[in-house]
């Protein structure tokens, strides 16, 4: 059972823990603020962005797809697909939580991340609500307030440093996986699976981008549910 | 005016697939062939995440980012701390930038 210790604590605990996604966050933010900028897209729309989609990737297509002269209803079709991955993400952060009708689960769905589901998910315990609350809300601090300093401010940040941090969340997601991968075997191959499938979708470029990662998480997901002995299958 | 519409119906279709499976999946027992499958979703994910976008995230220098991607690996396999990780990362790849004056 999941131990209810006492809420702030928590909440401080979740952010806390936030720290390595709030500093990966920013660079990743600024240069979406400083695109948007250059995109033609107001101070208002681009703090809209990212306080109500708070989806990076799907944001960074839009802007592309907006240059373009592509129709918003298209946009909003690929950015479905895109983000349709967060149903998988959800799906597993929702076995946390047992009681659906807990008030604060609209709030965790919307905070739902790469990072901060990678996070959740490999954590030993489940954590409480307030924990998770802290952990997303705290990035997502970080990603409006970056997106607002890259509108705002963005072109004094130095190029280089601007293109190396582009390296920050791919780092934040080994960083959670490595030490997975050195516990389990399965997980390893799981991993490897998911990696080699999308980067063969990727590189195929039969299916749109957003499809080709859906895939490639079912399938390897798929593999390594075979793989796990009912012993990894369980809760710890 | 647009732009704002936009952004909402970009919104509600990022919302729904986020928000649909804690009404589905808390509600009552899962099988544990799904539990299992659930299980494994996030080294998939992180899998998936990580390759290809990780070798590309330096534009047009695909070299530079694979030693920074090494950096991290090597720094995880050693110390648990995300953080450390994440800056010795950045860290390495900005030295190099810098000494090739990219």
């Amino acid at each position: 059972m999941k131990k209810n210790g006492n809420q702030p604590s928590q909440l401080r605990e979740g952010i806390l823990a936030s720290l390595p996604i709030f500093i990966g966050y920013i660079p990743v933010a600024v240069t979406f603020g400083l695109l948007a900028k250059s995109t033609g897209v107001t101070l208002l729309e681009t703090f809209l962005f990212s306080a109500l989609v708070f989806a990076g990737a799907s944001q960074f297509m839009a802007l592309q797809l907006i240059q373009m002269g592509v129709s918003p209803i298209q946009i909003i079709a690929v950015t479905f697909i895109m983000n349709f991955r967060h149903f998988l993400m959800s799906s597993y952060l929702s076995t946390f939580f047992p009681e659906p009708n807990h008030f604060l689960l609209p709030f965790i769905s919307f905070g739902v991340t790469d990072e901060s589901f990678a996070y959740l998910a490999t954590r030993k315990e489940h954590p409480g609500h307030h924990f998770v609350l802290g952990l997303q809300y705290s990035a997502y601090v970080s990603w409006v307030g970056g997106t607002l300093i890259g509108f705002l401010a963005g072109a004094i940040i130095p190029r280089t440093l601007q293109v190396s941090m582009g390296l920050a969340l791919y780092a934040l997601f080994i960083a959670i996986l490595i030490p997975e991968v050195k516990k389990s075997v399965p997980a390893a191959i799981t991993a490897i699976t998911g990696g080699l499938i999308h980067s063969l979708l990727t590189r195929s470029k039969y299916f749109s981008s957003g499809w080709n990662i859906i895939i490639a998480i079912l399938v390897a997901a798929g593999v390594g549910s075979l793989l796990m002995n009912e012993k990894e299958g369980e809760d710890q | 005016m647009n732009a704002i519409l936009l952004i909402l119906g970009m919104m509600v279709v990022t919302y729904i697939p986020r928000y649909l499976p804690f009404l589905a999946f808390s509600r009552r027992q899962t099988p544990r062939l799904v539990k299992r499958f659930l299980r494994c979703i996030p080294y998939a994910a992180l899998g998936a995440l990580i390759l290809p976008g990780a070798v590309t995230a330096i534009p047009s220098y695909p070299l530079v980012a694979m030693v920074g991607i090494a950096a991290a690996i090597i720094c995880a396999w050693i110390r648990k701390e995300i953080i450390l990780t994440v800056l010795i990362s950045v860290t390495v790849t900005f030295l190099i930038l810098s000494i090739l004056k990219i």
